[in-house]
């Protein structure tokens, strides 16, 4: 079989995820003694095709047409590619980007869609694991159809390494300009007056405080360890803290010394933001999946265990 | 201006559970209005009031969620639609294409100006149907999207990427957007209004109401396994009293050296 894996890159960067698509790629065309396919969309297709060139990559496609990610130009240039190489498998980032054509390339394609993939195999049949629930279960799905388009979570498999000899080939796409129906005008940046990610010490609040009013235990407790406090999504999304104190993706990725999760239950999209010395989980539920990153926990009610810890901090 | 917006029920899943074959029981399911379609249903609300219009709700489900449909309705939705067809519980997975299928067919019937959906729903977590969808309609599309100004021709959107990164787009009309959380402060529902949800009528739309060719519905997509994940990196979980696990999570603390 052939797969083919399209790359990802932003303001002239080649995201990280990238080589992780051509190793779990790699992996799956080993199975079946196949091609490893890369292409790379927009941009400066040819410091990003060299940069895509590792070990095991067997042809790298780089389709000129546009500079930046725009999702039309990439659902009709992915949409000719596949036509044209005709992979089993079609790979692509589980981002704001890959979910942003993927779907619409695998609708065209008459082929199924399974995003967010954890874990692939090939057996005669393509075999994608997922989670559900938030991540409380994992499923495995099998994939009767001759062709399918996967995108793959970032972090979960490694980045590509080495240096390839693949074929390094321009892609002509035939873009119908009248179906460009959409126009990236610029970026913009969350600023913020504090810095989470400078932070040596956090103590972050999920929606498990429930209400604004009951933020003062957490207060508290991050007085007691001169911490600075950081939220996820539902805590920002209802005001109960600003924009700048969110951590995961599509807020701030933090790498403190200590990380103190309370009341979070750890979906991807918090954790993918985390990376803690020391983390540290307080909730009520115990297949809440945040103890599956955590080092240290405790199965309780935070409203009991928050105070008696800050009573502890403050008294030794 | 008529909006319309699918509303799904999503499930969680209890403190305590079992898994049953393929499936957990929905003894241990909590059923609730999907919260990205909260968010959905309010950003069409709040637009549908300030120039007039309609709001619909679509929903693919059996009778069993129509709680939660009136749930979109007590929060200002005009009508709702649900679609319902034996043979898609037939199906091991309900995915975005075989949804998007069904919810072409309620499109062309309903002729909106505008279609939003959630970005995910919480508990199968595809977060594709509504850029399939506007694939089948060749309609426009913008996903993510946590800030809207519509002008008569343009959807001017603001697409959350990632890491504090947004990105600044301008859409065609007409098109399906995903809403993300965060854009709005989704309202709560009066009293009142729940109560006029209760009384109102919720259209049932079978296949054939809706002149959809059910062999679009070969799913090839089939569950074979759910499990409790393995979990490598399992943390050590202190236990006993409050006081005594925050004694042990205190230890913990100066452990790590940041208290000094
Ligand atoms: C494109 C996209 C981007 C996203 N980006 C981000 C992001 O950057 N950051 C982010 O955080 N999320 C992000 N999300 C949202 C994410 O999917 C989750 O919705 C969110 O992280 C859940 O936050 P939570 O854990 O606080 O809430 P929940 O998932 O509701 O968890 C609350 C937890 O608190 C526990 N709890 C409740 N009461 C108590 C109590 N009394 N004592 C102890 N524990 C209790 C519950 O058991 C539960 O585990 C994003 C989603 C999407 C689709």
């Amino acid at each position: 079989m052939t797969v083919l894996a399209v790359a990802e890159h932003r303001r002239g960067e080649l995201r990280p995820v990238s080589l992780e698509l051509l190793s779990a790629g790699r992996e799956l065309a080993d199975a079946t003694d196949g091609d490893l396919h890369a292409a790379v969309v927009s941009g400066d297709v040819e410091s990003h095709a060299d940069r895509l060139n590792r070990e095991g990559v067997d042809t790298i496609h780089a389709v000129a047409d546009g500079e930046e990610f725009n999702h039309d130009v990439y659902t009709q240039a992915v949409t000719q590619l596949a036509e044209t190489v005709e992979p089993t498998v079609l790979l692509a980032p589980d981002t704001a980007n890959g979910l942003d054509y993927a779907p619409a390339v695998a609708e065209r394609l008459g082929a199924p869609l399974l995003t967010d993939a954890l874990d692939l195999s090939y057996d005669e049949r393509l075999t994608v694991t997922r989670e559900r629930y938030e991540g409380k279960v994992e499923t495995t799905l099998d994939i009767d159809a001759p062709q399918a388009v996967v995108t793959l979570r970032p972090g979960a498999w490694p980045r590509a390494d080495g240096t390839g000899d693949a074929e390094i080939t321009a892609f002509d796409a035939v873009i119908d300009e009248s179906l460009v129906r959409s126009d990236v005008t610029g970026y913009q940046e969350i600023g913020g007056e504090v810095d989470v990610a400078a932070a040596d010490v956090l103590v972050a609040v999920g929606r498990g405080i429930e209400s604004e009013d009951n933020l003062d235990i957490i207060r508290d407790l991050a007085d007691a360890l001169d911490a600075t406090i950081a939220a996820s999504r539902p805590v920002i999304d209802n005001g109960w803290l600003p924009a700048d104190r969110q951590v995961g993706q599509s807020g701030k990725t933090v790498s403190p010394e200590l990380y103190v999760a309370v009341g979070i239950s750890g979906t991807v999209q918090h954790v993918s933001g985390v990376r803690a010395e020391t983390f540290v989980a307080i909730n009520d539920d115990p297949n809440a999946p945040i103890f599956e990153v955590a080092d240290y926990g405790v199965v309780d009610d935070l409203f009991e265990v928050v105070p008696a810890l800050t009573d502890r901090l403050t008294r030794s | 201006m008529k909006i319309l917006v699918t509303v799904t029920e999503a499930a969680t899943v209890d403190t305590v559970f079992e898994i049953d074959g393929l499936d957990i029981d929905d003894r241990y399911l909590s059923t609730d209005l999907n919260e990205w379609d909260a968010y959905a249903l309010e950003e069409a609300v709040q637009l549908a009031e300030a120039e007039g219009g309609e709001v619909v709700t679509v929903t693919i489900g059996s009778d069993g969620v129509e709680e939660t449909i009136r749930q979109a309705l007590a929060k200002g939705a005009d009508r709702a639609i649900r679609v319902w067809d034996e043979r898609l519980a037939a199906l091991s997975v309900l995915d975005p294409l075989t949804k998007a299928a069904v919810l072409e067919a309620v499109v062309a019937d309903e002729q909106p100006d505008l279609v939003f959906t959630g970005v995910q729903s919480a508990d199968d977590s595809f977060g594709a149907t509504g850029v399939v969808l506007a694939s089948r309609l060749d309609w426009a599309w913008g996903t993510i999207v946590n800030d809207l100004q519509l002008d008569s021709t343009v959807a001017h959107v603001t697409r959350e990427l990632e890491g504090n990164l947004e990105e600044l787009t301008d859409i065609q009309r007409p098109a399906v957007l995903t809403i993300q959380t965060g854009i709005n402060e989704p309202r709560f529902a009066s009293l009142r209004d729940i109560t006029r949800a209760q009384q109102a009528d919720i259209a049932v739309e079978s296949f054939a109401d809706l002149r959809f060719d059910a062999d679009a519905l070969v799913s090839s997509i089939e569950r074979t396994d759910l499990y409790e994940p393995d979990t490598d990196g399992e943390a050590t979980i202190f236990e006993g009293s409050p006081d005594e696990t925050a004694a042990e999570l205190a230890a913990v603390v100066e452990e790590t050296g940041v208290t000094r």
